[in-house]
């Protein structure tokens, strides 16, 4: 029985202003939907142009759950393609990357395609004259996604042909990504290895929304960063010992709550939003000899200064990634079913810094976010016993309350209380409107 | 222990996986020297442990922290607690310098995580490099390949 395709009604009703209904997080066919209608009228991340650097060069990922590949064509632009042969529906490429030379050729028939997808040959091609081949969807070859972006090296996608351009859906949010390439002296960043791939029992929406939860950090890893802090605090060592990289990555985790809140949320139209306006868990790292001096003389003292200055803590890019700025990191939470989602956690080099930098930023993020962190295991526990817990019939809907101002525009960029859930309520704002926005059925 | 024999090698390699799987963690972190690390690679065949990501490279500090952690009373993920496994083939004697007290072996073995109704099997393989020190045999440093190691996962919590 369909309750919600082509019933923009009753997805709009699953949102109230504090609160959701659970079946956003476990009902199937809302997750169905949110692959055909919020996946598709959306700007979802691909990769990143270093993972394809030569012509040729391909990368095979998913925008929601559609298998694509991203590949250099022979202009020197990246492509994003439908992976699937127009023929069969055999996939084109199944190994992460590679390359493929001028052209895709089918395992299968050997159909083989330009790297722009368009079709290129057909074996014994003379067994399709007169059969009207030239009106099928075949004759078109790989079919391209509806429209690509590559903003400062991030190459991003929109599956349908029609929606928002790029620059309205993410406006003022891209200043995180801009902050994140500036921090590389000459303004470039490339991937470093391949990601972390950790598999989660959970809704994709648990993760997108725990990156801007500011309240369980000292709650649900006081067993990771308060242990950490304690070993240190009782070990023995000479006075004014300097606190090891490790320690200056965790423990930021088991800041108070006052810390959180004067860190400031900022949120922008569209789901997007990011927590450390005026400080965050990043503001305090030492300092990596020499780095400065080359910021310096790449931008100038004062634009330097404003550049690291700048010390965001997460900012989610409606609606599946985060980025963090400081440390050069991006986690793509990608939708598998309703309670299955796959994250990985790339990390990027500072093209021209130091390498001690990518050697912080490859520690964080195997301390934080590998399938072997203790700090992501915190984190799983947690939200594979919310995707348990929400089948219990004893309520229906999931509280997203916290500093709730009367009559919230999303619609205008807000600066709040670092503890509130306003980007929370801004994300479903944001669920609601491309969710519905092509569906029929309204009246 | 003067200079070990090919057989005290493999006792050792042995004793160290029973330490784990009968959860005796404080008298495993003794086996390490305080500069040692524990590695496990992120991607086949990697060779740097530092500036690409790795799913573990853990020196004492943290070693410790993670022993710790799995006593904690807020220790959520730990509640229950996870139990573990080895399965160990005969380790090869890579590398015996008698003179330099230093020794290399290489094991492969199958590891069986469990907690609730969950397990999982991995299968991988350990180098481990070791140091004769004031008559003990000490780990400078083991790596972990698992087979799988580009997999997408979910918890590992143990150490392998």
């Amino acid at each position: 029985m369909s309750r919600y395709a082509n019933n923009p009604q009753a997805i709009r009703n699953l949102i109230r202003p504090t609160e959701v209904h659970r079946d956003v997080y476990i009902d199937q066919e809302v997750f169905e939907l949110e692959m055909k209608h919020l996946f598709a009228n959306t700007w979802v991340f691909v990769g990143h142009e270093s993972q394809t650097p030569n012509k040729g060069d391909y990368f095979t990922t998913e925008i929601g759950t559609q298998p694509v590949i991203m590949v250099r064509h022979s202009d020197n632009e990246i492509y994003v393609l439908h992976n699937r042969c127009p023929h069969k529906g055999t996939k084109i490429a199944i190994d992460r990357t590679g390359n493929t030379g001028k052209f895709f050729r089918c395992p299968y028939h050997a159909w083989s395609f330009k790297t722009n997808g368009c079709l290129l040959a057909i074996p014994l091609r003379k067994g399709y004259k007169d059969t009207g081949l030239e009106e099928s969807e075949s004759v078109h070859g790989m079919a391209p996604v509806g429209a690509v972006k590559n903003y400062r090296g991030f190459i991003f996608a929109r599956l349908n042909k029609e929606g928002p351009d790029f620059e309205s859906f993410f406006g003022e949010s891209l200043s995180s990504f801009d902050n994140m390439v500036d921090r590389s002296p000459e303004g470039r960043l490339e991937v470093a290895g391949p990601p972390l791939r950790y598999m989660h029992r959970c809704n994709w929406k648990m993760l997108v929304e725990n990156q801007t939860d500011t309240c369980h950090p000292m709650v649900a890893h006081e067993s990771s960063a308060g242990t950490a802090i304690d070993l240190w605090e009782k070990m023995d060592k000479p006075e004014g010992t300097k606190k090891p990289m490790a320690m200056e990555v965790i423990a930021p985790f088991m800041s108070p709550y006052e810390f959180f809140e004067n860190m400031g949320i900022r949120t922008w139209p569209n789901g997007h939003g990011h927590t450390g306006v005026h400080h965050s868990i990043h503001s305090d790292y030492s300092a990596i000899p020499g780095y400065y001096e080359q910021m310096v003389e790449a931008y100038g003292e004062e634009r330097a200064k404003a550049i690291l200055g700048e010390n965001r803590h997460n900012t989610v890019y409606f609606p599946n990634i985060m980025i963090k700025g400081p440390i050069q990191q991006l986690r793509l939470f990608t939708p598998i079913a309703a309670d299955k989602t796959l994250v990985e956690s790339y990390i990027y080099r500072l093209v021209g810094a130091p390498d001690m930098l990518l050697e912080r930023t490859a520690m964080y993020n195997r301390m934080i976010n590998a399938p072997t962190s203790m700090v992501g295991h915190d984190d799983l526990e947690m939200y594979e016993r919310a995707q348990e817990g929400l089948h219990s019939d004893g309520l229906e809907w999931v509280n997203v309350q916290r500093l709730y101002q009367e009559g919230e525009n999303f619609d205008e960029i807000a600066v709040e209380n670092g503890t509130t859930e306003r980007q929370m309520r801004n994300q479903f704002h944001a669920w609601e409107k491309y969710m519905t926005m092509t569906m029929e059925g309204d009246a | 222990m003067k200079a070990p024999t090919r057989d005290d090698l493999i006792d050792f390699v042995y004793e160290e996986a029973r330490m784990l799987d009968d959860g005796r963690f404080d008298e495993w972190l003794d086996l390490w020297t305080h500069d040692s690390y524990y590695w496990m690679p992120l991607d086949y065949n990697q060779e740097d442990a530092k500036h690409v990501t790795s799913l573990l490279h853990e020196d004492a500090f943290m070693r410790k922290l993670r022993v710790e952690r799995f006593k904690g009373e807020r220790t959520f993920s730990q509640k229950p607690k996870t139990r573990c496994h080895h399965v160990l083939n005969r380790p090869f004697i890579d590398h015996m310098d008698e003179e330099k007290g230093e020794y290399v072996t290489h094991t492969a073995f199958h590891y069986v995580e469990t907690r609730l109704d969950d397990q999982i099997l991995l299968a991988a393989t350990a180098r481990h490099e070791l140091k004769l020190i004031d008559g003990k045999l000490k780990i400078t440093h083991k790596r972990v390949d698992l087979l799988n190691s580009d997999a997408a996962f979910g918890n590992i919590q143990m150490f392998l």
